[in-house]
């Protein structure tokens, strides 16, 4: 792999660093990168793509290290101008996407130049698409990283999701040689309003009911319109507790289920704050959050129990996956 | 000595848990093994987070060798907790109390079946230990406060507390750095910003550290730099 600056595509521009100009900014459209690690004994949230495995998968499209800073689309797409030639590529939840008005496909890389209009249309399976630039997305760190952090106002620009005006500075792309423009398969399987989602058990499954796991299994629960990127709140069968629903707060790490006294779950994601102070029955198995995390209000979960040795194999198999597009520009 | 257990949370993180109460000796055990777990440098592990009685390991599962990670969990979980002697200097933080800035110090007086003085000199006289952080990025959770203005959280939390409220919710106290729904008992303001993202130390507190309160008045308030 050959890697140079292109300094041929800046030298029209005056020394101005190129951007990506936000015509229309979607519904909910914010920068992430792979989060902020690091932090959370001070409290602060990790963020991140809501569905890491998409993101990382359309960095690899665009030639971009595996955590470059790319934009997250939430259900209605924006519409984006970009200044410069560069490589774009947009994966995760199906969107049509025009191209100066021709109709240009999701998971292929294409190149954009100065003046270049992108559309998004109409959605089909998934939530949350990603969008990449060659070079990534270059507003300064916080902390140590790019993610948008919407309750804390921290990280993107100013904390927030984008707005129309909003003009995201671009770091300097490699020049890859041998990057093929074709389509690549998926990484995800996009669920289409349903998805069966793997728990292990724990760490505090011993603080319900004996027959908890049977019940958390017994029938889907739809995820609540008062959802967001902290965390879905789930409606269906009950979890009943055996001890007190409080507890001595501790850590809440991504994909745990947390039960208050309600009895009805709340699946943590990507922006959930770093501690909480219910018992928390099952934790989503890291191969399957990419899959939550295309999932809106309304959409239904099944859960099923797995192994530790399931889990791990699902893991190992995503990330061949993952590897064999990474390694498909060399 | 097996008063710990590890329990695993998902396929990602381990919760090692020591004993079930708010209790400095325990929290202090706690926030020791969470720094000899850093300390270790381990490869694949990303975060460590002491809690009031759990430490939880976040892990990249492809990248971490689980016998080798568990291994170093059993050696340092075991060592007893340090003495509290090895707690550094407290953190001074000032706070102009009652008025305008702490709203529900009547109702903390009246819970007290005191005057305002008296719950103002409670609040400040005594040195708190942070157990830990969390809620939003540098709100530390302080305790224990004493007894008599211990007094519950609101029924009805506010939907808007200002950042730097001094608050009292049940054995804890503890300052809101940025603007967010809150239930505690509001008594004061602090001018001091616990996180400030331009600080070359962004956070004012970390677990474990030991805190004072000292009074300002109004003037003293709207003038601090």
């Amino acid at each position: 792999m050959e890697v140079a600056r292109t300094s041929p595509l800046d030298s029209g521009r005056g020394g101005r660093p190129s951007v990506v100009h936000v015509i229309k900014p979607g519904m909910l459209t914010t920068i992430q990168d792979a989060g902020r690690w690091g932090f959370q004994s001070r409290g602060v949230p990790v963020a991140g793509p809501m569905d890491p495995v998409s993101y990382r998968f359309v960095n690899a499209l665009v030639g971009n290290d595996r955590d470059a800073a790319a934009l997250e689309i939430t259900l209605l797409g924006p519409e984006l101008e970009f200044d410069d030639e560069r490589l774009v590529a947009v994966a995760g939840a199906e969107f049509e996407l025009s191209l100066d008005g021709r109709p240009t496909p999701c998971n292929a890389p294409f190149i954009v130049s100065t003046g270049s209009l992108l559309r998004f249309g109409a959605r089909g399976r998934g939530a949350r698409a990603y969008l990449a630039v060659s070079g990534g997305i270059a507003v300064p760190p916080a902390l140590g990283s790019r993610s948008t952090h919407l309750v804390s106002a921290m990280g993107g620009v100013g904390g927030r999701a984008l707005v129309a005006g909003d003009r995201l500075p671009l770091g300097d792309p490699r020049r890859v040689t041998g990057m093929a423009l074709a389509p690549q398969t998926p990484t995800v399987a996009l669920p289409d309003h349903h998805a069966k989602i793997r728990v292990l058990p724990g760490p505090q499954v011993d603080y319900f009911n004996a027959n908890v796991l049977d019940v958390i299994q017994s029938a889907p629960y739809t995820i609540g319109h008062n959802s967001d990127r902290m965390g879905f709140r789930l409606e269906g069968p009950l979890l009943t507790h055996a001890r007190r629903a409080d507890f001595i707060s501790d850590a809440t790490p991504l994909g745990v289920l947390q039960v208050p006294a309600s009895g009805q779950p709340i699946l943590l994601m990507a922006d959930r704050q770093t501690t909480g102070g219910y018992p928390k029955v099952a934790t989503v198995i890291a191969a399957d959050i990419a899959v939550a995390g295309q999932l809106g209000p309304a959409d239904t979960i099944s859960f099923a129990v797995c192994t530790p040795f399931e889990a791990m194999a699902a893991l190992i198999a995503q990330e061949r996956a993952l590897m064999a597009v990474e390694a498909r520009r060399t | 000595m097996t008063d710990y257990r590890i329990v695993p949370a998902g396929d990602s993180a381990i919760f090692v848990e020591f004993e079930e109460r708010i209790d400095p000796a325990v929290n202090a055990r706690t926030i020791a093994f969470a720094d000899a777990i850093r300390a270790a440098n381990l490869a694949g592990v990303r975060d460590v987070v002491p809690t009031y009685r759990t430490a939880a390991i976040y892990y990249d599962p492809l990248r971490t060798d689980g016998d080798a990670l568990l291994a170093c969990v059993e050696r340092e979980a075991v060592r007893p907790a340090p003495a509290a002697a090895a707690v550094g200097a407290p953190v001074r933080i000032p706070v102009c109390y009652g008025g305008d800035l702490g709203p529900d110090l009547p109702d903390v007086a009246a819970f007290a079946k005191a005057d305002e003085e008296e719950v103002i000199r409670l609040h400040s006289a005594a040195t708190y230990r942070v157990f830990m952080l969390g809620f939003v990025p540098g709100f530390a959770y302080l305790g224990i406060v004493d007894d008599r203005i211990a007094m519950p959280r609101r029924s009805t939390p506010r939907v808007r507390v200002p950042p730097g409220a001094v608050g009292i919710g049940g054995i804890q106290t503890g300052i809101y750095p940025a603007e967010t729904p809150g239930g505690w008992q509001l008594i004061g303001r602090t001018p001091v910003k616990p996180f400030d993202p331009s600080r070359d130390n962004p956070f004012l507190m970390k677990a474990g550290d030991s805190v004072q309160f000292y009074t300002i008045d109004r003037r003293e308030y709207d003038q601090w730099k």
